[in-house]
């Protein structure tokens, strides 16, 4: 009965790409290169083969779980920054995890590692909402620097207490065998991650939109005074929202860990956290939405890498072009608002 | 071609918003050089914006402007200033980590040439403060300072630019009692020292004590301008909240059914801390409608949030067929079966992102048949929802439109349908008509008669008298925090309910 209106929300953001993508063009022509080689270059860094195309989703695979879990707190009026605390969080709790599962089976270890992590970021999420619930503090600030704690405690770790045995590398020891999540193409790493993150997604959407819980964190996100008016408890969403974030966000964390590499290092994301804000803002924070900008983003990511090997256009220009989408969503947006307003003269 | 006697007069202003909303409807002022002016309105009158189009913030969509006999076309706040315009906004226009010097010449000059001019300054606001019997510390921070200090900061802000028509918007709403004496008193001295004051207020006490001339506004329009000396408070009040008569809907009743509703000593604070509401008393009987009465601003927000779980009592009790609901949060009022129509519909009564359908269960989503196992059932919602804008004729395209897309009379007719709804035994329904058309205010004075009638208690908060005489079968008269006195609900008492809003009992 609403197509007609998914349809339009749907036009934002191909439009932003396109937008984003010109410009990108531009850019690549400026610096001296070629944009149609590049371009095709990075197609070819998509599409040209299933193993390309594998890698894509698996760098999709944090993205659409912390974009689903973002898009979820934004809607609940709580700017939560800190995914990418979380996300560390929840890394070193699956790390800890992990290495004491020699020999376990690993219908046990594996649920097990990934509710842990869950657990571990959605209590690092929850630091800040009960800082905000309690105290007022800003959940901005307080996720940020959360984000540094996080980030500061995974380098202790690798350095001291989980070190690995040789002593070699700030890394942890190889996880055991029996935490490897199982792979779903053979010759390629991809894993049953993306399968996760799209029930994650979905199950973000059905919670958002059609739960209970889901009208409450709407109705604090749209109105807390007129939540509180309507008896919702403001502060019980604000804790769950971001909570829920984070969790997912810690999820991610130990799929990409057990799923891809294995063992615990300092920069175990390289920035999933904060393209994961991106993503949920593409998606107009609508979780569903999350799994198609989460590829985007993860194909934009992978794509780049060729790009850079095969036209030798340096790698950053994605981001920037990834910087121009994010611009572009917003400003249309902003547009879109701005006529809502003033409907005539 | 104007009278050199009026130092300011504004002609035929008409200002519209878009989205149709006409805040002024061709008025015109003329204020007499060195004379305390008052504009004197109900909230939404249009006060505030014909001063904001003076001060350049706003543009007037029709009208002229004669500035000491010239005419004048004011674009921006600056060029106001230019031409000796000062205004002192109710929420103060000041840097908080800021000194009192630094504030004044904040943003005047040249960035580099500010930091020598301090001393100078400092030196001026002394004086200046000397002359205008108006104290201020050039040193002091503004975050240290009070209130009624930081008003001082600003208005002398405008004085030391020159300023020799000053306009004040809400001055002493922000002021309490004994800084109130103090400000009036400042006012006049002001008028000795030939500054020409604008005074933007609705309460009638301070008009009549510091205003010589009164320009009263209501619904955007002009009703008339009166010497203060010549007039007194019941005409004012009559001229501010008069409205087109509205028919007697229901017949008044006496000893209707069992006491509902027993308030008994109930006190609160408001947002600043201060006692707004002081030792209230009243029954609401079953079937019975209470009007209270009042200029706003007099402690019914107060009230009414009070008794919904909005705002925490200081003292006092509130019972509901004998059981205390005083410490229950909204939530839990709301199960003892009170409804609640907020004065503040945007900020409180809808949600305006939401559907129609999503605002009509905002109490009840969590119940059957609106939600089972923790997931929304919303065909049963939009059903539900149905029924009611039909019962109620709200036009709308269809239920699962966000509600902000409706007009205001719209919007209050999907609110009150969700509190009747309910069958409340108490509903407590602040400002019904705010922002409603005159075809929409009789369809739900109508529909709160048919609640009376089917034995809700109802207190019906109001600023407009006609709408408490169409349906009230008492009248409580709300002054200063207080119940100032208790009318039958007939139109007889018009007078004497007039002249009770105007006295402010508690000072």
């Amino acid at each position: 009965m609403r197509y007609a209106e998914t349809i339009k929300s749907l036009g934002a953001p191909v439009l932003a790409i396109a937008i984003a993508l010109a410009f990108g063009a531009l850019l690549i022509e400026v610096a001296g290169f070629s944009s149609v080689e590049a371009y095709s270059e990075m197609w070819t860094g998509i599409f040209g083969s299933m193993r390309n195309f594998s890698e894509v989703l698996l760098k999709a695979t944090p993205l659409i779980l912390i974009g689903a879990g973002l898009a979820i707190s934004f809607r609940s009026g709580v700017w939560n920054i800190g995914a990418e605390g979380q996300f560390y969080a929840g890394g070193m709790v699956a790390a800890v995890v992990a290495l004491q599962m020699e020999g376990v089976n690993a219908w046990i270890s594996i649920p097990v590692i990934l509710i842990a992590a869950s657990l571990a970021g959605a209590f690092w999420g929850g630091i800040a909402g009960f800082l905000r619930a309690r105290y007022g503090a800003s959940e901005i600030v307080t996720t940020i620097m959360l984000n540094y704690v996080a980030i500061i405690l995974t380098s202790y770790l690798v350095t001291g207490p989980l070190m690995e045995a040789q002593g070699l590398f700030p890394q942890s020891d190889r996880f055991p065998q029996e935490t490897q999540l199982p792979r779903i193409l053979s010759g390629t790493r991809l894993n049953i991650g993306i399968y996760i993150a799209i029930i994650a997604a979905i199950v973000s959407w059905y919670i958002i939109s059609q739960s209970r819980r889901g009208f409450s964190m709407r109705a604090v996100g749209a109105s807390p005074d007129a939540a509180r008016y309507a008896g919702i408890n403001v502060n019980k969403n604000i804790i769950y929202s971001i909570s829920y974030s984070g969790a997912l966000a810690g999820l991610a964390a130990s799929i990409e860990l057990i799923g891809v590499t294995k063992r615990l290092f300092q920069t175990i994301s390289p920035g999933y956290g904060f393209e994961g804000i991106a993503v949920a803002l593409l998606a107009n924070n609508n979780p569903l939405g999350a799994i198609f900008s989460g590829a985007l983003f993860g194909a934009l990511r992978s794509g780049a890498e060729i790009m850079q090997i095969g036209a030798g256009v340096p790698s950053v220009l994605i981001f920037i072009i990834q910087g121009l989408v994010i611009i572009s969503v917003i400003t249309l947006g902003t547009i879109r608002a701005y006529r809502k307003l003033r409907p005539e003269d | 071609m104007s009278k050199h006697s009026n130092i300011l007069e504004m002609r035929n202003i008409s200002k519209r918003f878009p989205g149709g909303v006409v805040a002024n409807n061709d008025v015109t002022i003329e204020v007499r050089q060195g004379e305390v002016h008052c504009l004197l309105g109900e909230n939404g009158a249009g006060k505030s914006v014909l001063m904001s189009i003076l001060y350049g913030l706003h543009h007037a969509s029709d009208g002229e402007i004669f500035l000491r006999g010239e005419k004048v076309k004011i674009a921006s706040p600056k060029e106001a200033r230019n031409l000796r315009i000062g205004m002192v906004h109710q929420h103060f226009m000041l840097v908080p980590t800021l000194t009192v010097a630094q504030n004044v010449i904040l943003g005047q000059y040249p960035a580099g040439t500010v930091l020598n001019m301090i001393p100078e300054v400092s030196q001026k606001l002394v004086e200046l403060g000397r002359r205008f019997k108006l104290p201020v510390d050039p040193g002091a921070l503004v975050m240290d300072l009070t209130v009624g200090e930081q008003q001082r900061v600003e208005i002398i802000k405008a004085l030391y630019h020159g300023a020799d028509l000053l306009i004040f918007d809400e001055p002493t709403a922000v002021l309490t009692p004994k800084e109130i004496a103090g400000f009036l008193d400042f006012v006049r001295h002001l008028r000795d020292e030939g500054i020409t004051s604008i005074f933007i207020t609705h309460k009638l006490d301070e008009v009549i004590a510091v205003a010589d001339r009164i320009t009263v506004l209501r619904d955007a329009r002009k009703i008339g301008t009166v010497l203060a000396a010549e007039t007194d408070p019941s005409e004012l009040a009559r001229m501010m909240v008069g409205r087109d008569v509205l028919m007697k809907l229901g017949d008044v009743r006496h000893d209707v059914g069992e006491v509902v509703v027993k308030i008994n000593g109930l006190s609160a604070n408001n947002s600043r801390g201060l006692e707004a509401l002081s030792d209230v008393s009243f029954d609401v009987r079953a079937g019975e409608i209470v009007g209270i009465a009042g200029v706003s601003g007099n402690g019914q927000s107060e009230l009414c949030l009070a008794l919904t779980g909005l705002l925490e009592s200081t003292s006092g009790s509130i019972q509901i067929d004998g059981e205390e609901i005083a410490r229950l949060l909204p939530r839990g009022v709301a199960e003892k079966g009170v409804a609640h129509v907020p004065e503040d519909r945007h900020k409180l009564g809808v949600i305006l992102p939401f559907s129609i359908s999503e605002n009509m269960v905002i109490h009840q989503f969590r119940k059957e048949p609106f939600s089972k196992m923790g997931r929304l059932l919303k065909k049963n919602i939009s059903e539900y929802s149905r029924a009611l804008t039909t019962e109620y004729r709200v036009r709308m395209r269809d239920t699962e439109q966000p509600i902000g897309d409706l007009s205001g009379g719209n919007q209050q007719k999907v609110v009150v349908a969700r509190e009747l709804a309910r069958n409340p035994r108490f509903a407590v329904i602040n400002q019904l008509t705010r922002g409603v058309d005159i075809g929409a205010i009789e369809f739900l004075l109508k529909k709160i008669l048919e609640a009376r009638n089917k034995g809700t208690a109802i207190l019906l908060v109001s600023t407009e008298l006609e709408e408490l005489f169409a349906v009230c079968d008492r009248i409580l008269v709300m002054s200063g925090g207080r119940i100032a006195g208790e009318f039958d609900g007939g139109r007889e008492n018009l007078e004497e309910i007039g002249m009770l809003m105007a006295t402010d009992v508690a000072s």
